[in-house]
């Protein structure tokens, strides 16, 4: 039953969103993020959208896998969307009763809401779909890396998430292996009250804990026989270059940025 | 040829918890083992056998006496990575030494914290691989792998490293009868081929016998130190020990005891086979029979 989780969520392709060199990526990922939170005006928007629908379409990854990242986040769109709905007060008022109020400013806002945060969950989503979890933590260490003369342990922080990753099928299966165990000693870990549940969740914890312990404490012997120093001096396997295509694509999308910029003051100006 | 790993007066305690008394696991060990050399170390649990083989690259010091690697000393902290990468180490679980998610990155971790440069990394790494017969998942996930595929993973990592010598801390104690023959069959062809030393500890008499020298440790002390024939030739002092010997060879012991003419010296199968048959060609045995 936990085989069926997925970490990161990652779709092996071989689209040229795929292809793109992560660091390239995060830094494109974030400028994206931006121009949805710099205009406020519908066209900016309309702008970001076209953009993430052509990177969509690029990635060949289906739509439906988006719909099922957003899909969790609905409760939270909907509460946002109402308390924009009630609370904010301007323009037509198309509804009125006690202290009720609703006003074409309101509606407008909070479609204005729902798209921009369907489109940042979108935007994202596609980063971790087309970039392995191991080639994200790698192009962090990257970025990051000028962080090393401020003294921030840029190294450790990175070969503690490529192992944490490394490690979460291991840890799945041996969760299945001490639930069967406890199950086949009489444990119920699926029934009984809320309480009685967690409780019995303390019977897969403890073992699961300390083999985990043990496993860290080998695997560190095994690591430094194999001369683990740190991070000082060490070569990469794993090369990231980049080439004129992730420079494109970084224009493209600082040219789609400029573009939402200018469209939005024009529009502006008209609706004066 | 010379030899590669020299121990001598090695004495060593686990450091005692405040009142209580350090109890001594190794009590004066002197071992040495020649480059190119396949030697078993036996012993029953608690014998000192995975101590001992901590002492080979530095993971462990001696509390007294000294243990020299490629004429490097173990206590010498300047040349320790020299030392590591000179004597690998491979583990039981073949899990909790997989360090990257991806088979060959975890061969170049050794290669990438010695700086290696990215072609001559590169080209090590092809090489382990195909060494040991996993070229073609280079790119899988070690989770995607069985135990014995995992564990040959382990031992390209090592080998990546260009090492004299291989210590294998029961290397095939979690696998499967199809996994063991795999890193056993991985395990011979390094020495065979590359010329590497092996220090294979183990459990299992049967990979004993097929080895060069077998040492066997009892309470800290090296009980037993010969061929595998000549080891297990003494079937009372080995069950003594709380060791087996191979099914052949208790097979052929009590046959002896039994008052069958059957020579001492069985290890292998074909050998067993052989001498059994020329019993039954011995006329004078059917009839004693009938």
């Amino acid at each position: 039953m936990l085989k069926d989780v997925t970490i990161g969520q990652y779709f092996p392709g071989n689209s040229l969103i795929h292809r793109l060199d992560p660091r390239f990526k995060i830094i494109i990922t974030m400028i994206y993020i931006l121009m949805l939170f710099t205009g406020s005006s519908v066209a900016c928007l309309a702008v970001g959208a076209a953009y993430t629908m052509i990177a969509v379409f690029l990635s060949h990854i289906p739509l439906k896998m988006f719909w099922k990242s957003v899909k969790p986040l609905l409760p939270f769109l909907f509460i946002t969307a109402l308390l924009n709905i009630l609370l904010v007060d301007g323009g037509d008022v198309y509804f009125k009763w006690k202290f009720i109020k609703i006003t074409s400013e309101g509606v407008n806002i909070s479609i204005f809401m729902i798209i921009r945060i369907v489109l940042l969950i979108m935007g994202s989503s596609l980063l971790t779909y087309t970039t392995s979890p191991i080639t994200l933590t790698d192009a962090i260490e990257r970025l990051l890396s000028p962080l090393r003369l401020l003294k921030f342990p840029v190294h450790e922080l990175a070969m503690m998430m490529s192992i944490a990753l490394r490690f979460v099928p291991t840890l799945i299966e041996e969760t299945d292996k001490i639930m069967s165990a406890q199950k086949a000693r009489g444990a119920e870990i699926d029934s009984g009250s809320f309480m009685t549940r967690a409780k019995n969740m303390i019977s897969i914890l403890v073992p699961l804990f300390i083999s985990s312990f043990r496993r860290a404490d080998e695997l560190a012997t095994a690591m430094e026989c194999r001369c683990y120093n740190g991070g000082e001096g060490r070569t990469r396997l794993r090369q990231l270059k980049a080439s004129a295509r992730d420079v494109i694509a970084l224009i493209i999308t600082l040219l789609f940025y400029a573009a939402a910029i200018a469209v939005s003051i024009v529009f502006n100006r008209l609706m004066k | 040829m010379g030899n590669i790993i020299e121990i001598s007066g090695l004495h060593f305690s686990y450091p005692a918890d405040e009142g209580a008394e350090a109890s001594e696991v190794l009590k004066g060990i002197d071992l040495t083992i020649k480059e190119g050399e396949f030697v078993a170390v036996l012993g029953h649990n608690g014998s000192g056998k995975s101590t001992l083989a901590k002492h080979i690259n530095a993971i462990l010091l001696p509390t007294e006496g000294k243990v020299v690697v490629n004429g490097i000393d173990t206590a010498d902290e300047e040349h320790i990575f020299e030392l590591r990468q000179c004597a690998g180490m491979v583990f039981q679980n073949p899990d909790n030494q997989i360090v990257s998610s991806v088979v060959e990155e975890d061969v170049a971790f050794a290669l990438e914290n010695l700086g290696v440069p990215y072609d001559e990394m590169r080209q090590r790494v092809d090489d382990a691989l195909k060494a040991v017969n996993m070229y073609d998942y280079r790119l899988h996930s070690p989770s995607q792998l069985s135990g014995g595929q995992k564990q040959r993973i382990a031992i390209a990592g090592i080998i990546a490293m260009q090492p004299k010598c291989i210590i294998l801390d029961e290397p095939t104690a979690m696998l499967d009868p199809q996994g063991r023959k795999e890193v056993m069959a991985t395990i011979r062809k390094m020495n065979r081929e590359q010329g590497i030393t092996i220090v294979l500890i183990t459990h299992y008499m049967d990979e004993a016998a097929q080895c060069d020298r077998v040492v066997v440790m009892d309470k800290g002390t090296v009980a037993l130190d010969d061929t595998p024939r000549k080891v297990f030739a003494q079937v009372e002092r080995v069950m003594e020990i709380g060791l087996d010997v191979p099914q052949v060879t208790e097979l052929a012991w009590e046959l002896r005891k039994a008052g069958f003419d059957i020579s001492q010296g069985i290890i292998t199968e074909e050998e067993c086979v052989e001498a059994v048959r020329r019993l039954f060609s011995d006329k004078q045995l059917i009839r004693k029979e009938v």
